[in-house]
């Protein structure tokens, strides 16, 4: 009776995005009479963080400062339409829509900007909100004061459309190929092990992943995707189900404590690199980083327990009893 | 059921409120006295996001009865902070980007601030431990503990 240590590895492809009848986003941009500009989109944050990669997308575009942006989020009703938050396509559909709303708007707010300086377009710049002649910054006004003579003395908006959409593919009955998705993100993640034959409890002790998503557009956040997608890697692989005897319905679960979920106590070593290859259609180079981010630690860890004990258990999750059942089976 | 009169101090201000006898303090505080902070997860003591302080001990309130909380002293995040003037461990849970969706968090920072004012120099595995009870479905807790550390560093240096 021992414990054995075990490695083992995983990879994914991560498809951004999805095809479906047409897989459009929808954004529209305005700027108030304060200088500050509402980006309004019907996507949703669910924490992964849409609302602030989007404004910082949308500040870079536009040339004004982060704060000066607000992203309203999540009425259907009131605002342009989005297929979702799903498929790992929020940034990447969002941020292609508000790129081009930015620019729109941005366009309007130089015009504007044009007529009050008694300049062309093309001979301003704008920098963080503050806007100047090329050649001659004492010549200067910011989006502010642009913002109020657009309002109140030429009546003018402000504001832009944006839309982006990756058309529907169909799969060529010939051939069988089809262009389901935008862009891809990769990973793989080497998991290290501890399986107790005793018991059948597998301890994941490490967990070391790469990432290749694309450009970031805030790193804490994918740092944050990558972490928790391991943690729930982690117990997709070994705690995690709402029907330990499926097809069986016996012992379904009702509460949290049968429907096991890692606590702080349960996190192993997590490490990561991100490696940074942007897409050629994503804003800015953007991949999307979500959902894989609990894909390649439950293979990587099923690996793992073979390279520790010699079974494989592809049945998930890999519950100490599976465990026990499989060296049993491997010992007669 | 006939209802029934508790009074406590919630966040230091004497309230009064008359309900049912069997209701939670979750519910209390949340429905009748429309205290947000405290989220209602699972309901069944399995979660923690529903954690308060009760005399200073954290507590889950969907299991504790109201009326036990009769005469006791109640805080929950409300009454620690505020977006002006945020208590240490929400900057903190801020700046380490310790929250995802948020549901957790007050849970979190409740079950912590228990622990600091207790023990304000604790390890990360006593940190680890005291929020056994707090289930988080998004951040994978490292950043949790991390912001948490970081007060406890912060404390030290003060
Ligand atoms: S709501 Fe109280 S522990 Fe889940
Ligand atoms: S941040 Fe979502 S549950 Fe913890």
């Amino acid at each position: 009776m021992a414990k054995h240590y075990g490695r083992g590895i995983a990879a994914v492809n991560y498809p951004t995005g999805m095809n479906l009848g047409g897989d459009p986003t929808q954004a529209l941009i305005f700027c108030q009479p304060t200088g500050g500009f509402s980006v309004k989109l019907a996507s949703t944050d669910l924490g992964q963080g849409l609302k602030t990669v989007i404004a910082q997308i949308a500040a870079e575009t536009l040339g004004v400062p982060f704060d000066s942006v607000l992203v309203d989020t999540g009425d259907t009703d009131s605002a342009p339409h989005c297929m979702g938050t799903f498929a790992s396509r929020g940034t990447h559909r969002v941020g292609n829509a508000v790129i081009m709303a930015a620019n729109e708007a941005r366009k309007a707010l130089m015009d504007v900007a044009a007529d009050e300086m008694e300049a062309a377009p093309e001979d301003l710049v704008l920098e963080n909100g503050e806007i100047y002649v090329k050649g001659a910054p004492e010549r200067k006004t910011n989006v502010f004061n642009v913002a109020l003579a657009a309002h109140f003395k030429y009546g003018k908006t402000i504001s832009g459309r944006g839309i982006y959409m990756k058309q529907k593919s169909s799969v060529d009955p010939e051939t069988g190929a089809c262009d389901p998705d935008s862009t891809e993100a990769h990973a793989t993640t080497v998991a290290e092990v501890e399986v107790d034959d005793e018991t059948g409890e597998v301890k994941v002790l490490r967990l070391s992943s790469a990432y290749e998503v694309g450009r970031q557009i805030n790193p804490e956040m994918v740092h944050g995707q990558i972490v928790s997608g391991a943690v729930m890697g982690m117990a997709h692989a070994l705690t995690e189900t709402v029907f330990p005897y499926y097809p069986a319905l016996d012992h379904h679960t009702h509460s949290f404590g049968e429907y096991i979920i890692p606590t702080a106590l349960d996190i192993p070593e997590i490490e990561s690199v991100v490696l940074e290859y942007p897409s050629s259609n994503g804003p800015y180079g953007v991949k999307g980083v979500g959902e894989m981010t609990a894909n390649s630690p439950i293979p990587a860890i099923v690996n793992a327990i073979y390279d520790a004990v010699g079974v494989w258990v592809t049945d998930l999750p890999v519950t100490p009893e599976k465990v026990l059942r499989a060296l049993e089976e491997k010992d007669q | 059921m006939e209802s029934i009169t508790i009074t406590f101090k919630l966040n230091g201000k004497t309230t009064a409120v008359a309900v049912e006898p069997l209701t939670s303090l979750r519910s209390v505080l949340r429905e009748h006295l429309h205290f947000h902070a405290t989220k209602a997860g699972c309901g069944q003591g399995g979660c923690g996001s529903c954690t308060v302080l009760v005399n200073g001990e954290s507590v889950l309130s969907c299991l504790m009865l109201a009326a036990l909380a009769d005469g006791q002293e109640v805080t929950t995040l409300e009454g620690i902070g505020t977006p002006q003037h945020m208590h240490p461990l929400q900057a903190a849970f801020f700046d380490k980007f310790a929250a995802q969706c948020g549901y957790c968090s007050p849970g979190m920072i409740m079950a912590a601030k228990a622990l600091l004012d207790k023990n304000p120099h604790p390890t990360r595995a006593e940190i680890a431990e005291a929020l056994a009870g707090n289930l988080c479905r998004c951040t994978g807790y490292v950043a949790i503990l991390d912001a948490i550390e970081a007060v406890v560093t912060q404390m030290q240096e003060a």
